[in-house]
């Protein structure tokens, strides 16, 4: 059978924010840009599901400016078998524009199972999952928690408010992934070597008119300054007070 | 033109999502005009007439037997033929689990632009703009949309339902969509791993979360005593998840769940940026940690500095005192 991964590169979940001069996107001075952790997730279960069958193939595919090509190397250096770069300088494009480049790129590769990360740390869309499942008309299950394969049929649960859905699904399909699916694997340096020889085509798309405009990119509103009631138990009393008196929330 | 509103139901009852999402809906119209339409996918239209009291002057309801459950391609295939039918100018979804998987198929299907997880829409401006967060929280961006329909999931609890209109009746019209039920698809079998009636973290007014400073797992019960109390939902910190002391549907931060509580209470959580931007758009925060320096005060509206074995308790009392 064969995987496609999409991965992401996005900034380091420790970046402090800096508005860039043109008022519309983050200062990429001193950014690091790593793998969506997410897709960290989506990547092992890939893997776990090739070594269950024995046999297949797993694609790495990123879209985005030349620099993605590090972190396509980090899944091939994990285990993928050959990554595709969809080549896009355009910054921050929309997720239906994304998913439609995607969908285009895979199509004929008729995977059996294609993943993603749930959403991407740096736009927080979880949109491209469930838009790619649309374009190639395959079921989908986002923010998968729990994984098993029987044949051609895989059960999964997946997170809601208060508890979790148990969900089958007919492949081929589309599977988004939660923290917790699975204990992702490092890279060896024996996969770090090998990766280096492994295949990864790169492609220019055009991802045509954009589906959002971003007018703004802007740091959250300053919060009052707080302060400290008090120290230890004797402080409750305070802090009781000033929540129903200042607060008015008790 | 409409402004269309997806009205999410669980067990045959109307979420609070959609209620918080026919109030914006209500609240635009008075700028952007229009009837506020609501779809409503379920297995029976019982009862949908009382949503215009929330807000809807029209419902159109997709009624499949398989629509008890959640089916994202069936109620994908319905909210598009509700599309179809009042050509909206607006399409809004709560940003519940249900939303946040449902809304991305239908903008596919559209061809429209999602803004997803927004925190204010604003129309004063002659066109409509979304505000959302970013990165946790840590920004904010805002978007415009070049396309018909504008597609926006709202954040739960940051908009607020319609002030009721006793007595006033939405019309309620079957509506007719496109979808074979019998071609391969998800299907829930059942749920699992019920948090036993206490809201979602994501949906929840008041949250106690509890950090290292707890030093070890069986101590979660002074959190979990103080919650009690309050009424509140038990959060964590990826520390304590990643130790094993809680699970992982507990933790609030940028790779946990993203929170915005009228009440968070931060125990013994030193205030890692990835926890801050989980809990920093709480409406207040109380910080109680026996370090003065922890990063935590510098976002809390109020702090304690002590030891949380004594003040935790000494608190949950006083809130007890209180009812």
């Amino acid at each position: 059978m064969l995987q496609v991964v999409c991965i992401k590169q996005v900034p380091d979940t420790e970046t402090r924010v800096k508005v860039a001069a043109d008022g519309r996107s983050l200062d990429p001075a001193g950014v690091t840009l790593i793998l969506n952790p997410y897709d960290e997730f989506a990547v092992e279960q890939a893997l776990r599901v090739k070594e269950q069958l024995g046999a297949g193939e797993v694609v790495a595919i990123s879209l985005g400016g030349a620099g993605v090509q590090t972190t396509l190397r980090t899944a091939l250096a994990t285990g993928a078998d050959r990554a595709i770069h969809l080549k896009s300088d355009v910054s921050s494009p929309d997720a239906l524009a994304v998913a439609k480049a995607i969908a285009d790129a895979i199509r004929p590769l008729e995977p059996g199972i294609v993943w993603l990360g749930k959403q991407a740390v740096d736009d927080d869309g979880a949109q491209v999952g469930p838009m790619l499942a649309t374009l190639l008309d395959r079921p989908c299950v986002s923010v998968v928690a729990k994984f098993e394969l029987a044949g051609q049929t895989a059960k999964v649960e997946r997170e809601i408010e208060g508890g979790r859905e148990v969900v089958e699904v007919p492949l081929p399909a589309v599977f988004t992934t939660d923290k917790g699916l699975n204990e992702p694997r490092y890279a060896s340096l024996k996969g770090i070597m090998a990766a280096k020889k492994k295949p990864l085509e790169e492609r220019a798309v055009d991802l045509g008119p954009a589906h959002l405009e971003r007018v703004a990119f802007e740091l959250p509103p300053a919060r009052k300054a707080g302060r400290i009631v008090g120290e230890g138990a004797a402080a409750i009393p305070e802090l009781v007070r000033v929540l129903r008196e200042e607060a008015k929330i008790l | 033109m409409s402004i269309l509103v997806f009205i999410e139901q669980r067990d045959g009852k109307v979420r609070s999502v959609a209620r918080e999402a026919l109030g914006e809906a209500k609240r635009l119209a008075s700028t952007l005009g229009g009837p506020v339409t609501a779809v409503y996918c379920g297995a029976s239209a019982d009862g949908l007439a009382s949503l215009g009291e929330a807000g809807a002057d029209k419902v159109l309801a997709a009624t499949h037997e398989t629509f008890a459950r959640y089916d994202g391609a069936g109620y994908a295939a319905a909210v598009a033929a509700a599309v179809k039918a009042v050509s909206p100018k607006l399409l809004l979804f709560g940003a519940s689990s249900i939303g946040k998987d449902l809304a991305p198929r239908v903008a596919a299907k559209l061809g429209a632009g999602l803004a997803a997880d927004c925190t204010s829409l604003d129309a004063s401006g002659g066109k409509l703009v979304a505000r959302r967060p970013v990165m946790a929280g840590k920004a904010f961006e805002r978007v415009a949309f070049p396309m018909a329909p504008a597609m926006a999931t709202l954040r739960p609890k940051v908009f607020a339902p319609a002030p009721p209109e006793a007595g006033k009746a939405a019309n309620v019209e079957a509506l007719a969509f496109d979808w074979d039920a019998t071609k391969p698809r998800a299907v829930v079998t059942g749920t699992t791993g019920a948090t036993g009636g206490k809201p979602d973290l994501t949906e929840s007014e008041i949250i106690v979360s509890g950090g290292r400073g707890l030093k070890g797992p069986e101590n979660f019960s002074l959190v979990e005593q103080l919650a009690d109390a309050l009424g509140a939902t038990v959060g964590a910190s990826r520390a304590v998840v990643d130790a094993g002391w809680r699970p992982h549907g507990d933790q609030v931060g940028q790779t946990g769940k993203t929170v915005s509580p009228k009440l968070y209470v931060a125990v013994g959580i030193s205030g890692a940026i990835q926890h801050l931007a989980g809990m920093s758009s709480s409406r207040c925060i109380v910080a109680i940690n026996k370090d003065p320096d922890a990063p935590i005060f510098k976002v809390a509206d109020y702090g304690v500095v002590g030891d949380l074995f004594e003040v935790v308790p000494a608190l949950t009392e006083a809130i007890k005192k209180l009812h």
